[in-house]
């Protein structure tokens, strides 16, 4: 594909990629995702590197694909390169976000994680662990729900709903792989019947 | 102090743990890789019910730290779960194993997408594994909720929380930093009061 964008990156370019992504990692409580909006300032608005249609194909197909959705970094990343000319860059691109956007979350949670497993006899730190189950089990349901609600016609979604709550009743109930429900969505997706 | 958790094991010697460093690897990029739309359904599945190397009470200890700090959650936990049996080297490949193949499989969809990325079937398909795996998500939620009938609080009062939780992150679309700061610290000061010091 020819690139609808051509740029010409310097190093204090790719340096400032590097040191925004950084940034945004140490944001980013509740994932990478929840800083989107920061992301398209800086890279669509401010600097003009990926255009509106490559920032959301980038979240699109990260969400599609296998794997864990803080990805859809590397994809803009990805694009950013390829608009500066080359598959080289491409890779450039990849290394500098996905390695700024996980270095400061990874090592911040790698040392508080150690520090409350060495400390977990601590009253404290048993009632921080144990005293959010249930808002862990809350925000589950939650981000469940919105994921599936995000079809809002209840008029002409109703088969996609009733594929997510009969997703949902199987896996709760029954021991199935998981692979096999994903394959009857993909299947009943491909001829239309959802 | 190269394996800083290991002491966890000492709760239990009979639950399974990781052989290997590789064997790190490679159980969190076959379940990353069973993760469209997310890794977080598959988690829990995969941690807890398959591997069993977590318990539902670890996970739900586990994944609060791994959402309360920066970064994607799953990675956080694979982070965890690595650091807990092999200290950083474990840490680093159970995270370059949830990160690595899924990696070069994005990049070439994204290279692919420009050909197929229109073709309604294609779209479809993705559609309908998007919403099975929201309603994996949400009966993920579900069944951790049985492991409140075990917690310092009782059971009403748990599920008084979560219902509170789906209210304002579901329904009411709060901000999740004041959700987490109340819900979470009245959960937190309850359970205090709760456990013997």
């Amino acid at each position: 594909m020819s690139p609808p964008l051509q740029l010409v990156l310097s190093t204090s370019d790719w340096l400032s990629l590097f040191g925004h992504y950084l940034m945004l990692s140490l944001m980013s409580v509740g994932g990478a995702i929840s800083t989107t909006a920061e992301m398209h300032r800086f890279l669509v608005e401010q600097h003009g590197w990926l255009t509106q249609a490559q920032f959301n194909e980038s979240i699109a197909i990260a969400q599609a694909a296998p794997g864990p959705n803080v990805l859809f970094v590397a994809l803009m990343g990805w694009n950013v390169g390829m608009n500066a000319g080359s598959t080289a860059a491409a890779c450039l691109g990849v290394l500098v976000t996905m390695l700024g956007i996980m270095l400061p979350s990874t090592t911040l949670t790698y040392m508080a994680a150690s520090w409350g497993h060495r400390n977990r006899h601590l009253r404290g730190v048993r009632a921080f662990k144990q005293g959010m189950a249930p808002i862990v089990v809350a925000l589950l349901i939650s981000t469940g729900l919105i994921l599936g609600g995000a079809n809002h016609n209840l008029a002409t979604d109703w088969p996609i709903w009733s594929l997510s709550v009969a997703a949902g009743l199987i896996i709760w109930r029954t021991k199935i792989h998981l692979l096999w429900l994903l394959a009857a969505g993909a299947v009943l997706g491909w001829f239309q019947l959802i | 102090m190269n394996a800083p958790h290991s002491p966890a094991l000492a709760d239990d010697p009979d639950q399974p743990r990781p052989q290997s460093l590789s064997d790190l690897f490679f159980s969190f990029t076959w379940l990353a890789l069973q993760g469209f739309g997310g890794v977080l359904a598959v988690i829990q599945r995969e941690m807890v019910e398959r591997k069993r190397w977590l318990t539902q009470e670890q996970f739900l200890e586990d994944w609060a730290v791994a959402q309360i700090m920066p970064g994607p959650n799953v990675v956080n936990l694979s982070l965890m779960v690595g650091g807990r049996y092999f200290g950083l080297p474990g840490a680093l490949s159970a995270m370059a194993g949830m990160l690595a193949v899924p990696l070069l499989i994005v990049l070439l969809l994204g290279v692919l997408y420009t050909r197929f990325g229109t073709d309604p079937q294609l779209a479809g398909a993705l559609r309908g594994m998007a919403a099975v795996s929201a309603g994996m998500i949400a009966a993920t939620g579900i069944k951790l909720a049985a492991a409140l009938a075990r917690h310092p609080l009782p059971l009403w009062l748990g599920l008084s929380l979560v219902a509170l939780g789906v209210l304002a992150v579901a329904v009411l679309r709060l901000p999740l930093v004041y959700v987490l700061l109340v819900l979470g610290g009245l959960g937190c000061t309850l359970t205090y009061r709760k456990l013997s010091p």
